[in-house]
């Protein structure tokens, strides 16, 4: 399966029956997968929306109903739609908005890119909030995070990004599913259902009062403080005994995983963390490692945007190197293995 | 004793914010009496705007939600969407519908959604403090036409129900006005049809209601009413703009 693909179906069996998107690249597989199956499933519907400001919109009517709705798009769609998504964080309403990034600033290209970071993690839209983020690295990891993203929204009634690049869109590999992925979430104190025996409910951002309004930011930040103890995924990849340790998430992930073996081959004792959650951030595995390592090395399709993350976390202990490639280029083992080697 | 005038089962208690000579009071009590009276109550979701009906979600004892700026139709398409049954209601002026939430309107018209707008037209950005709207008339004075609308510079007043209606994809369209008991009654009766169209499944019903805004036209709620007949209803012209099976084209 295409990883577009893998996604689409697993939001599906995650019961993500409502599907809203307007056409850009490289994601499009995902609107013509759910405008082919959705019709065809009870209560399923799949609207091509006129901009992916609506998109959002409908994403934010849809689950304010208590059902699991989806919306992707590609960077400067979600550009477009970071109003809507700080409107659902700051309504606290669950939805699911996966980012299959592209070259930028501007109109860039459709090659795929890792720069919408700052824009997934650091904020994107206006306020005090923020989004949990997940980052795939293959097909499987596709359609898993996608799954994942959907019971995260419900646990933390909050938006969930997961951002891949139009390579994992793109490529092939197989992939496992469940039948279903059933979901145990109960909106029924909050989702608009009609007020049948209940009082209204109401699902607004507004808090004109200085007070109320910062309450209420305290509240959410509350919970963001529950999900950076709670939900922080990384992977690590030979880091015991590393005397380097290489960061990188998504597609570059697999591309320092050869170089990591190409650097061991060498008798260089390299590692690798790999984020999941980009946010949360596996700050504490970088903190520890820094204790023993010698310098760290973070490598993104981008000119560094989570090296400032990475450096946060080990605070001037170590180095913290970055390469990048930009415009649809991916940096290769070799350069990875070239950049880690002349400072060794 | 019959009780013949009360207050509607889905307004909440709640004295409304508005000032004296505002639409926004009356159309919200006109849209709480047509639920009850077509027993919507339990099935309704008011969306409210960005603008001084912010807050409509104080006012109808139903489910609310409040959307970004113009947003409300796509908005409304999400939930209606989501939850057929639902009786879907969204309420929004002219500077959310006729300037920033343009392409949405447009386009939950030209879908057919089924669900109901209700649309306030007073020529003026409210909330904001009296700034010039996409409906402002030419040469009518706003904080930012002080000098009055130009039409060199800023062009010529968007006449949303006859734009609509030129769609064939909507169920039902009337633009009416609160100058007078006659126009009031027809503004209601406009209401009600809609909400049992929508109710029927019939498709996307739009009333557009021309209101008064007496702060931010600087006049007082009686001059409010003779400038609302004598210079927005010569500009927007009350009647039925649609009443057609969709897909039908009407001439």
């Amino acid at each position: 399966m295409k990883g577009n693909e893998a996604l689409s179906e697993a939001a599906i069996r995650a019961g993500a029956t409502l599907y809203f998107g307007y056409p850009i690249t490289p994601q499009n597989e995902v609107a013509e997968y759910m405008s082919r199956r959705l019709p065809t499933i009870p209560g399923g519907a799949y609207i091509q929306a006129e901009t992916e400001v609506a998109a959002i919109n409908m994403v934010y009517g849809a689950v304010a109903t208590g059902r699991r709705a989806l919306t992707t798009s590609s960077s400067p769609g979600i550009s477009l739609m970071a109003e809507g998504i700080s409107y659902l964080a700051g309504s606290e309403l669950p939805a699911v908005v996966i980012n299959i990034m592209r070259g930028g600033p501007g109109l860039g290209n459709i090659n795929p890119e890792q720069a919408d970071y700052f824009q997934a993690v650091k904020g994107g839209g206006h306020g005090s909030y923020r989004l949990i983020v997940l980052a795939p690295s293959s097909v499987q990891e596709m359609a898993d995070l996608t799954v994942l993203a959907f019971s995260l929204a419900d646990r933390y009634r909050n938006p969930v990004m997961v951002v891949a690049d139009g390579n994992l869109g793109q490529m092939m590999e197989p992939v496992e599913l469940a039948e279903r992925y059933p979901s145990d979430a109960d909106h029924s104190s909050w989702a608009l259902t009609g007020a049948k025996g209940r009082p209204g409910h109401t699902i607004t951002s507004i808090y004109l009062d200085a007070d109320e309004m910062e309450a209420y930011i305290h509240k959410l930040y509350a919970k963001y403080d529950v999900a950076e103890r709670s939900e922080v995924r990384f992977e690590e990849y030979l880091t015991e005994d590393a005397d380097v340790v290489l960061v990188a998430y998504g597609i570059v992930s697999r591309v320092v995983r050869s170089a990591v073996e190409e650097l061991r081959a060498k008798g260089i004792k390299a590692g690798m963390v790999r984020p999941i959650t980009l946010w949360p951030f596996p700050k504490a595995v970088l903190k520890g490692l820094a204790e023993r390592v010698r310098f760290f090395l973070v490598s993104e399709m981008s000119m560094g945007q989570m090296v400032e993350d990475v450096q946060l976390a080990v605070n001037g202990q170590r180095p913290v190197y970055f390469y990048g490639r930009s415009g649809g280029n991916v940096p290769t083992p070799a350069e990875i293995v070239a950049e880690v080697a002349k400072r060794v | 004793m019959q009780k013949v005038f009360e207050r509607p089962k889905s307004l909440t208690d709640k004295p409304f914010h508005y000032c004296p000579g505002c639409g926004h009071g009356i159309v919200h009590r006109m849209i709480a009496e047509a639920i009850d009276e077509l027993h919507l109550a339990e099935r309704t979701i008011v969306i409210s705007p960005v603008g001084c009906s912010v807050f409509a979600y104080w006012y109808f004892a139903t489910d609310n939600i409040q959307a970004a700026h113009g947003r409300a139709p796509a908005v409304g398409t999400g939930l209606k969407r989501a939850n057929p049954d639902s009786i879907v209601i969204s309420y929004q002026g002219d500077g959310d519908l006729a300037s920033s939430g343009t392409a949405e309107i447009i386009h939950a018209a030209a879908r057919g959604e089924n669900f109901t707008v209700v649309f306030i037209n007073n020529a003026i950005y409210g909330m904001t403090g009296g700034q010039m709207a996409p409906t402002t008339l030419v040469g009518q004075a706003s904080a930012t036409s002080p000098y009055g609308r130009d039409p060199k510079f800023a062009g010529h007043p968007l006449h949303v129900s006859e734009m609509l209606a030129t769609l064939k994809a909507p169920r039902y369209i009337e633009r009416t006005a609160l100058n007078n008991v006659a126009n009031l009654t027809r503004t209601k009766r406009a209401i009600k049809k809609a909400l049992d169209l929508q109710q029927k499944g019939e498709g996307f019903t739009f009333v557009e209601v021309l209101a008064t805004c007496p702060t931010n036209w600087g006049v007082d709620p009686n001059e409010a009413v003779d400038w609302l007949e004598s210079s927005l209803m010569p500009e927007y012209p009350l009647g039925v703009y649609r009443d057609a099976v969709p897909g039908e084209v009407k001439l």
